[in-house]
């Protein structure tokens, strides 16, 4: 592979990581602070995606309506945190394979009714940075690509500013260290869960148009995206809003050199001995805690 | 005394009554027999990767089974779809078959949609000696060779499917050429056809790479085909990733050199697709199985596709139907020709049969090989030409994918695919 084709596989690496990281970066919260195992995720950033397919009818831009949706969905996440908790987290500590099953249900849920809806041909959306690209050079980089990075950083960095800026932020991340201490705070463990599963699956809206901006998508499109957004959050070390940025990255680039030199059949065997790797030496991940 | 000797009338008078009814039973056996449904039995994708094909293709099924019942049915006896859902995926067909034999108990069986789903089960049917009627799966019985076997696709094996590709290479003087395929049965049949012509076509290959089924960018591996400078490029994808690779195409571009592009990608014959690809699909050339051309105005086919498409858009299926759809209408009509004229469900008779006599169909007539393929095969290609965004319509009409391959149905010359985008 010659020293161009590398560069432009790093870059194409890192346009792809930004978007690997931007539909991880709920999960990190859900999975990694919360220790909820939201096998659903997928499944609302397809919901996400298909809100603004639906809202793109209207001719609203996709990204614009995954600002609008965002409060939507933090909303259903309040609600399915809830009853999630009533129904599993409370009841003892086998609740978490009911916990994963429940989760479980909830995507299929999800994959059927878009199915039911909108039927099961792929759906895309338009929008002027959509089928274009820009030149550095003799490089083209896909401007859909470049709206990924944008998307990564404001969701990582604002994500990362709260946790560490806010009252409520810092009460999730102490949650996440010690819930029995941040009672005896004062403060209800429960609600700041809640409040913090509302957060990650309103990142789902933003992250779900992301999704089709990037690709038209199907409703099973979810299943392809289990693994990879499990992948990032492990790697990133669970609840690190830079460490998902930078296992994003890196899980990026490592794809795109293999797809480019080694051989494209090994690009999931790369991603995931990176992951299995990085756990061996640092079982808590690039930045966990 | 008394008592016993009334037991004794009344059981005797019962067992007369039972003689009687079975014996009239059997003596209007059609009467009873009539009113059974021949029911046939298949798995078709109606959600998954291949979902946009299989519901189209169903539509096109329920169609045919309404047409005959409402001539009176076959044999005099209504016809039934058994119908599950593999979702497109191998593993599920072997189950879903089994159970349509051993519990559903239907008569015939039609092949899943797709190669993928279909491989599985020709042991199946191989071990139990059944009739199997293919539904666009490429190659899947070119090793067991299962004599009761007979596929409906206009393509015999895939060295034939990439035969016209090949030609079309050497029309255009193309020397090299990169192949990239999906890592899943159709796409690495259909790959293995191009690659095994390569030498006789003069043609030598830069960049051979199969990439797995869950990848969503490609730009990565553009940019390398696209460093090779390769003068022809064969894609076998699969809906989404024809999708993603045609964007990418059309974002990084894919180099001047290149003459052809395209060749076996799934899902740029769908009606969805090719809407939202739109003028991104001008040049390429790829495979497909009917055009709205003037060579292929098969008896029918035109009655056929103005039933289908008010139908189709009920079900929220393909709206323009001129891929699977034709083909799932002539399956009933391959099973009810040969039903019809052997008087039979046998599944020995009607192989014969379908073996030795030419079937009339809405997509041409069929005559069959010794592995159950076409023996006339006529897989076109077409070339994309004149597509503007976000308009259906244009598609209905001649035109706009314009058959280059092979003579026999050409409408048009191929031009070369840098030349064509402009």
């Amino acid at each position: 592979m010659s020293f161009e084709l590398l560069g432009e596989a790093i870059i194409a690496g890192v346009l792809l990581g930004c978007f690997y990281a931007a539909v991880s970066v709920g999960l990190s919260v859900a999975f990694g602070l919360l220790d909820v195992p939201q096998i659903a995720h997928p499944a609302f950033l397809v919901l996400g995606a298909y809100g603004a397919y639906y809202l793109g009818g209207f001719g609203v831009d996709p990204l614009l309506a995954g600002v609008l949706l965002t409060p939507v969905f933090f909303l259903a996440g309040l609600a399915v945190y809830r009853f999630y908790h009533a129904t599993f987290e409370s009841r003892g500590t086998d609740a978490g394979l009911r916990g994963l099953a429940f989760f479980f249900g909830i995507a299929f849920i999800v994959e059927v009714a878009l199915i039911l809806i909108f039927g099961v041909d792929q759906r895309s959306v338009e929008a002027a940075y959509i089928g274009k690209s820009i030149s550095l050079g003799d490089v083209r980089l896909p401007m859909r690509m470049l709206v990924a990075v944008g998307v990564a950083l404001v969701l990582t960095a604002g994500l990362m500013l709260y946790l560490s800026r806010t009252f409520t932020g810092r009460a999730i991340k102490a949650v996440a260290q010690d819930q029995t201490a941040l009672a005896l705070m004062g403060a209800d463990p429960v609600r700041i869960k809640q409040w913090a599963f509302g957060i990650a699956t309103g990142t789902c809206a933003l992250a779900g148009a992301l999704l089709i901006i990037v690709a038209p998508v199907e409703p099973g499109l979810g299943r392809l995206y289990i693994g990879r957004t499990f992948c990032v959050a492990v790697l990133a070390g669970l609840g690190s809003m830079p460490g998902t940025l930078a296992a994003g990255v890196i899980l990026g680039i490592a794809e795109s050199i293999v797809l480019t030199s080694l051989g494209a059949s090994w690009a999931p065997a790369v991603a995931f001995g990176l992951l299995l790797l990085v756990l061996a030496v640092r079982p808590a991940g690039l930045f966990g805690r | 005394m008394q008592a016993v000797s009334r037991r004794k009338w009344i059981s005797r008078l019962g067992a007369l009554g039972v003689t009687a009814g079975l014996a009239l039973g059997g003596f209007f056996p059609a009467s009873a027999h009539a009113q059974h449904p021949i029911r046939i039995g298949l798995s078709i994708a109606q959600t998954g990767p291949l979902s946009s094909g299989g519901k189209s293709g169903l539509v096109a099924l329920e169609i045919w089974r309404d047409d005959v019942n409402a001539r009176g049915g076959l044999l005099g006896r209504p016809v039934e779809l058994v119908v599950y859902d593999d979702q497109g995926n191998p593993s599920m067909t072997p189950g879903i078959y089994t159970k349509l034999l051993d519990i559903d108990k239907v008569d015939l069986l039609v092949a899943p949609y797709g190669t993928n789903p279909s491989a599985p089960i020709i042991p199946l049917v191989k071990q139990r000696d059944l009739l199997l009627i293919g539904n666009f799966a490429l190659d899947v019985n070119s090793q067991i060779r299962h004599d009761k076997y007979f596929n409906n696709q206009p393509w015999a094996s895939a060295k034939d499917g990439a035969a016209p590709y090949l030609a079309l290479c050497r029309k255009l003087g193309a020397k090299t050429i990169a192949i990239l395929a999906a890592d899943a049965e159709f796409a690495q049949n259909i790959a293995g056809g191009i690659r095994a012509g390569l030498k006789d076509y003069d043609l030598q290959p830069v960049y051979d790479q199969n990439y797995p089924p869950n990848t969503v960018e490609f730009s990565s591996m553009i940019r390398a085909i696209r460093a090779k400078k390769p003068d022809a490029v064969f894609v076998a994808s699969y809906p989404s990733d024809s999708t993603a690779i045609i964007r990418s195409v059309n974002e990084i571009g894919i180099g001047d050199n290149v003459m052809l592009f395209g060749g076996g990608m799934v899902g740029l014959q769908y009606a969805s697709i090719m809407e939202s690809l739109g003028s991104m699909l001008n040049g390429v050339v790829n495979y497909h199985t009917w055009a709205p051309e003037k060579s292929m105005d098969f008896p029918g086919i035109r009655d056929f596709l103005s039933r289908y498409q008010p139908r189709a858009k009920q079900a929220n299926a393909d709206s323009l139907g001129f891929y699977l759809p034709p083909f799932d209408y002539a399956i009933g009509q391959i099973l009810a020709q040969a039903v019809t004229a052997t008087g039979s469900l046998d599944h020995k008779v009607l192989a014969k049969y379908l073996r030795e006599h030419e079937i009339k169909t809405i997509v041409g007539s069929i005559r069959y090989g010794p592995t159950g393929e076409w023996a006339n095969p006529r897989m076109i290609y077409v070339q994309f030409r004149g597509i503007a965004d976000k308009n259906l319509d244009q598609f209905r009409g001649a035109g706009k994918q314009v058959i280059v391959a092979p003579d026999a149905f050409k409408t048009g010359e191929v031009i070369p695919f840098s030349q064509s985008r402009n």
